[in-house]
């Protein structure tokens, strides 16, 4: 999919991002687990809407279907069974994973195609397939484990908040198709207020640890979820407590990436220096006539 | 054979076989091939050099091909001299007087073998760089080697990769600059053999021991 123009720009890939930025409403998709009852229709309709097309799985004991994210599964229900030692109850802990779309997205700062990653001025980071050359940086950049790599196509494949639907004023299939609401869609500032609704509600009914999973560690996210117990959410098919991009990316798409390509170009000039400094290193004549005379005597 | 190679006369002496030279410049383009493609996906200034290999998919495919092809091809000049590359008594004496050695006075250096002990660094550093790389590299192929390793090996790799690919630039670079700057060395890769006099200023020692095997030649008509 090109880059979609109906939305502004912030961030580009390995490229500088053009500054003509008019609309800053920022948009969330704010996804409340406690509401969620697994029915995966936003995973049918992700399917249906971006035309991808999963292969037949096998069961494994779990209603988890495929059992990971795929380059056609954009977006997966993960099940978890978790016994709440507190209240002696079997908790069913439902979580739609998916890209986060991060502020500070992990796989556009490791991605070296120019614009094959970019991040709209409403906060939806998109994968650019026509940039894209399939080198699997983004799946190392990401704090969250999402892209994939298509081996048909070669190329890397994550939600895209349906950046095309967004465009024209839709809301992504995912929130279309909950039959729950437990998917909704809107502007930052509603979806906080509504998600503050969500958890009052949550903390009545006594889940006193309900709140909202929006991680500083990448400058907070544009998708959030509504947890019941959001103090630890590991809880949820080890969704990460502090995710941040590694510190090993960071390192390498940092100083390593200026100071590497410093050192070489340091290297060449200190050796244009030095020839001209010390002058070519030559055999003299002197030289010549001693190797003669040691060949002639060892014969 | 019987001429005189006395004043004003050039001997040569032969340095690399016909198999090693085939064997270096393999080495070499396929170094050089990395360099760039390997390059041209680590900073965004140089991605155009990804249209060198038919763009940024191309050159994400036939990377990590070219690396095995430098593996191998390295792996035979490491066997054919790594008996030459260990560290001897001179090579201390010669890093401890690198001042003259860069300041081109050569006869204050002790006599040397086939090579010094800035030759030796750099065939020891390529050594263990490209073990390096290649093992970093497969856990980052991801193309064949995905699911054998973790996300977190595979960041590892991927910075590991990078920081010794630096470092093997850098000593390409101090290799070809030193190919340069002592004049009469280029020849020992392109014809196979040197002058007399590169060897007696540099090589002394080996010098001595080719003529003592009888390998060194004095000019014959078209040898030098």
């Amino acid at each position: 999919m090109a880059t979609n123009r109906a939305m502004d720009l912030v961030r580009r890939s390995a490229a500088e991002a053009p500054a003509t930025v008019q609309f800053k409403d920022e948009v969330v998709k704010l996804i409340d687990v406690s509401k969620c009852i697994g029915c995966k229709a936003c995973q049918t309709a992700c399917l249906e809407w971006n035309d991808r097309h999963e292969e037949v799985g096998f069961n494994t004991g779990s209603y988890q279907n495929p059992h990971d994210l795929t380059s056609e599964s954009w977006t997966l229900m993960r099940f978890t069974e978790w016994e709440n030692t507190e209240t002696g109850n079997l908790e069913w802990l439902i979580r739609k994973d998916g890209c986060m779309h991060c502020a500070d997205p992990g796989c556009l700062k490791a991605c070296p195609a120019p614009g094959a990653i970019v991040q709209y001025a409403n906060g939806i980071v998109d994968f650019v397939s026509e940039n894209c050359i399939g080198c699997g940086y983004c799946v190392k950049g990401c704090p969250f484990n999402i892209p994939r790599i298509s081996q048909a196509e070669g190329k890397a494949h994550k939600c895209t908040l349906c950046s095309d639907r967004v465009a024209v004023g839709q809301g992504p299939a995912c929130a279309k198709a909950c039959p729950t609401q437990a998917i909704v869609f809107g502007t930052k500032d509603d979806m906080l207020t509504h998600a503050k609704g969500r958890i009052d509600d949550l903390k009545s009914r006594g889940f006193n640890q309900a709140g909202l999973y929006n991680p500083d560690g990448v400058g907070g996210t544009h998708v959030m979820y509504v947890l019941h117990h959001a103090d630890k959410p590991e809880l949820y098919s080890g969704l990460p407590k502090n995710p941040v991009i590694s510190p090993l990316v960071e390192a390498w798409k940092g100083v390593t990436k200026v100071a590497g390509l410093a050192a070489l170009a340091g290297a060449v000039v200190l050796g244009f220096v030095h020839h001209v400094v010390t002058g070519a290193n030559r055999v003299s004549r002197k030289d010549e006539d001693e190797a003669s005379r040691l060949v002639e005597d060892g014969r | 054979m019987t001429q005189g190679a006395g004043e004003g006369r050039t001997t040569v002496v032969d340095r690399y076989t016909t198999a090693a030279r085939i064997n270096h410049w393999i080495t070499a383009i396929s170094l050089i091939l990395l360099g760039l493609s390997g390059l041209s996906l680590f900073h965004p200034s140089l991605f155009f050099l990804t249209g060198l290999f038919g763009g940024g998919e191309g050159t994400r495919i036939i990377h990590p091909w070219i690396g095995v092809v430098l593996f191998f091809s390295f792996l035979g000049l490491f066997l054919r001299f790594w008996r030459l590359n260990l560290w001897r008594a001179e090579d201390g004496t010669w890093m401890a007087r690198i001042r003259d050695v860069l300041a081109a006075r050569d006869e204050n250096l002790p006599e040397i073998g086939k090579y010094n002990a800035g030759q030796k660094l750099v065939f020891w550093g390529m050594t263990l760089l490209i073990l390096v790389l290649i093992t970093s590299g497969l856990v980052i192929w991801d193309q064949y080697f995905y699911e054998y390793t973790t996300l977190g090996q595979k960041r590892v790799a991927i910075l590991v990769h990078s920081l010794a690919a630096i470092v093997a630039i850098l000593i390409w670079i101090s290799h070809v600059y030193a190919a340069i700057w002592v004049r009469g060395t280029v020849r020992a890769m392109t014809r196979g053999s040197v002058t007399g006099g590169w060897a007696w200023r540099h090589h002394r020692k080996w010098l001595r021991e080719e003529v003592d095997k009888g390998h060194a030649a004095p000019p014959g008509p078209g040898r030098a």
